[in-house]
């Protein structure tokens, strides 16, 4: 009688053990991969929209950052940085500029999803501006200039003198997501 | 009191005795091993020649793609829980499982799991085609419509193997005889229940897996989707929590085999029992911290390869302890070399070299050149085949004497022993060339300079899979007229409770419980009394 009882609570217990690990699957596992990535600077996510602080430009120093575009699966608009690279110095608020056209005959939603190369770099790469936060509709032939403004921060280690940003361009028309730009 | 069991289908389908479970299991398990086989053999065919010859390359990733699933959780994993059943509460002095009604309820899911997996060969648009692994987003965006009733199957399979495991973990903590301590229980027994654990950890997060690809699929979240704010990379940390425990799930059982049928055939007491006992639990528990050196080339940063790739090597160290323990067993042992002994002789052999592959795999600079190649190909079947099927095919012949009371044959035994092993380096030795010089992996066709070595690995695999019908009808010989056996132990250096009850294990055993005297780990005298008449006898050699 009593090992009847012993093996209920002990189904019980293993149980609850796999309902457990079944959640931290799936609602644990996916905020913290976040959070290391975050942290850590890794996974090339430089994180969402920056509020500019004053800090002072470091004119002894420039940095390149040359800008990538691609296009995701079959996404078919043109896309591409209007220029390759520039020279910043870290500490000051830099414009540049992506063009983007839809060459359908549809109307079309795409979204830019940014990494930063090297990853050790992304902690130090902030956007203020940038079209990636939010979705960009563009309707059959429509073009466009998607602007994006960003600061590389002082404190970026001095072995660092080369970063390359890439946007990959989706196609999500069939499934907007309005909750990006904090990710982005 | 004679109470056999009931007659006709039913006596299956109904069934809670563990007896009858474990033979349900194995053949379930032998089945799905001839369907995987088929599927490899598929595989072979095709590689057997560069250029597309049989099938085309949208089929021939379905089968790269179900030979693994179905040989990982349809062939091996169903047949260590089918010993499970069998043997742990004939080792462990209990009447049955602890909760028979599960039990029965665990198995008659698995066939019900594999057919929906098959049925997606036939479907419209094929069936899984995105590797074992089914990283995302090749499940998800780029998937078949069929992968929904892979997800399905791959939650029934995770439910099943997660019942198994409750019974057991249960069985072994509640149900053993009186005096029969944990630092008593054979090594088998051991090793299964810390199996067991490892599957209740891991199992649902592989189920926790699917059902964010099920979502990302169906209901436009973004676990694994990057459009959407998710990360492809996520999913392969996610799998990997599973499936690097789920490599040691499939191993450790392997190691209670090899750990029982060693000391038989060497008569003598297994050397180093509770430092066998504390390297299983040392490598579950390092399992679970060394998942991301399957992911080397992902790009992560140099700190985390460093820190994976010292973890992994450590896993070495409780693992040597064990092949030296087992060497150690041997030595200067009265060995002879029946059928069992000798699948335990080549899995010793054979799992040390796919070890020393793997060792070769955690150097992080290293494996990203031997990446998703015939490399790791090569390493991961020396373990899993060499490793977990030869432990299998031993238990079988090991405890087959026993479960039906005939001995098989023994000149068959051999020459089915000498095929598989030479078939089977046939089979893979060359594929360590081949991913060496740059093969990679699920491709149906390749360059010309692998084209040799290709022709000698499908020469070896046609023989291996000639070495499984051999198998199936030494085994079917053996239970329809083998040679009778009378004796409750049936190989005079067998030690442990089985094998004390009669040959063959009657329908019912330990009804009443033994009472186990004395003893340590197979040593010294043991003593039970219950159902069968007191029995005593002395487990190691006469003292001299």
């Amino acid at each position: 009688m009593s090992k009847a009882i012993g093996n209920k609570s002990l189904l019980l217990k293993l149980s609850l053990l796999a309902v457990l690990m079944f959640s931290f699957a799936i609602f644990v596992m996916p905020p913290l991969y976040n959070l290391f990535c975050d942290i850590l600077g890794i996974g090339g996510k430089t994180g969402g929209a920056y509020t500019a602080v004053d800090v002072e430009i470091d004119k002894n120093r420039s940095v390149e950052v040359q800008f990538v575009a691609m296009n995701n699966a079959t996404m078919p608009w043109e896309f591409y940085p209007k220029q390759s690279s520039v020279w910043v110095h870290p500490g000051e608020s830099k414009k540049v500029t992506f063009y983007a056209h839809n060459r359908t005959a549809n109307d079309m939603v795409g979204q830019a999803i940014p990494s930063l190369i090297p990853f050790s770099a992304s902690n130090y790469f902030h956007k203020t501006e940038c079209f990636c936060f939010n979705s960009q509709p563009l309707s059959s032939g429509e073009e466009a200039d998607l602007e994006l403004v960003f600061i590389v921060d002082p404190d970026l280690p001095e072995s660092l003198n080369t970063l390359t940003l890439s946007y990959t361009l989706f196609d999500i028309t069939h499934d907007i997501n309005e909750n990006l730009a904090v990710l982005n | 009191m004679a109470h056999g069991p009931a007659e006709g289908i039913t006596r299956w389908l109904y069934t809670t005795n563990h007896k009858d479970i474990g033979t349900l299991y194995l053949w379930f398990s032998f089945a799905m091993f001839l369907t995987g086989g088929f599927f490899a053999m598929v595989i072979r065919a095709e590689l057997f020649q560069p250029g597309v010859q049989l099938v085309q390359p949208e089929f021939f990733i379905q089968m790269t793609t179900m030979h693994g699933l179905v040989m990982v959780f349809g062939a091996i994993m169903p047949a260590f829980v089918g010993l499970a059943n069998w043997m742990i509460p004939m080792m462990i002095g209990a009447p049955d499982m602890a909760l028979p009604r599960m039990n029965n309820l665990s198995f008659w899911i698995l066939p019900f799991a594999f057919a929906i997996l098959i049925s997606t060969l036939f479907m419209e648009g094929g069936g899984p085609n995105f590797g074992w692994t089914f990283y995302a987003p090749l499940s998800t965006t780029y998937a078949p419509d069929s992968v929904n009733y892979f997800i399905f199957a791959v939650h029934i399979m995770g439910a099943s193997s997660i019942m198994g495991s409750i019974n057991i973990i249960a069985t072994v903590m509640n149900m053993r005889a009186p005096g029969m301590t944990y630092m008593k229980m054979p090594l088998f027994v051991w090793t299964w229940l810390i199996t067991a654990f490892l599957l209740v950890a891991v199992m649902p997060v592989l189920a926790g897996a699917v059902t964010m690809m099920l979502m990302d699929i169906n209901f436009g979240t973004s676990f694994f989707n990057a459009a959407g704010g998710g990360d492809p990379v996520l999913f392969q940390h996610v799998f990997w929590f599973f499936g690097h425990p789920e490599v040691y799930i499939i191993i450790l059982p392997a190691f209670g085999v090899v750990s029982q049928i060693i000391p038989t055939f060497s008569r003598k007491p297994l050397f180093g029992y509770s430092s066998m006992v504390y390297a299983t639990a040392a490598i579950a528990f390092l399992s679970f911290v060394v998942w991301a050196h399957h992911m080397f080339t992902v790009g992560m940063p140099i700190a985390g390869e460093l820190y994976f790739m010292y973890a992994t090597m450590l896993i070495a160290v409780p693992t040597g302890v064990k092949v030296f323990n087992w060497i150690t067993t041997m030595y200067r042992g009265a060995i002879t070399y029946e059928t069992p002994m000798l699948f335990c002789i080549a899995f010793v052999i054979l799992f040390t070299f796919g070890g020393f592959t793997g060792l070769m795999l955690s150097v992080a600079a290293a494996d990203i050149q031997y990446h998703d190649t015939y490399f790791v190909v090569a390493h991961f079947h020396y373990v899993m085949v060499a490793g977990a099927v030869f432990s299998g095919t031993a238990a079988v012949y090991y405890w087959l004497p026993k479960w039906c009371g005939r001995m098989y044959d023994e000149t068959m035994g051999k020459l089915q022993f000498w095929l598989a092993f030479i078939a089977f380096n046939i089979t893979f030795m060359p594929q360590h060339f081949l991913g060496l010089a740059g093969m990679p992996r699920r491709y149906a066709d390749y360059g010309l300079q692998f084209a040799d070595w290709n022709m000698v690995s499908s020469v070896g695999a046609f023989l291996y899979g000639g070495a499984q019908i051999l198998f199936l009808y030494n085994v079917v010989r053996t239970i329809m007229h083998g040679e009778p056996v009378k004796e409750a132990k049936v190989w005079e250096g067998a030690e442990g409770l089985e094998w004390l009850v009669p040959t063959p294990a009657p329908y019912h055993t330990f009804t009443k419980p033994p009472v186990v005297i004395s003893g340590a780990a197979g040593e010294d005298e043991w003593s039970i009394s219950g159902a069968t008449p007191h029995v005593a006898f002395k487990a190691s050699p006469e003292a001299g």
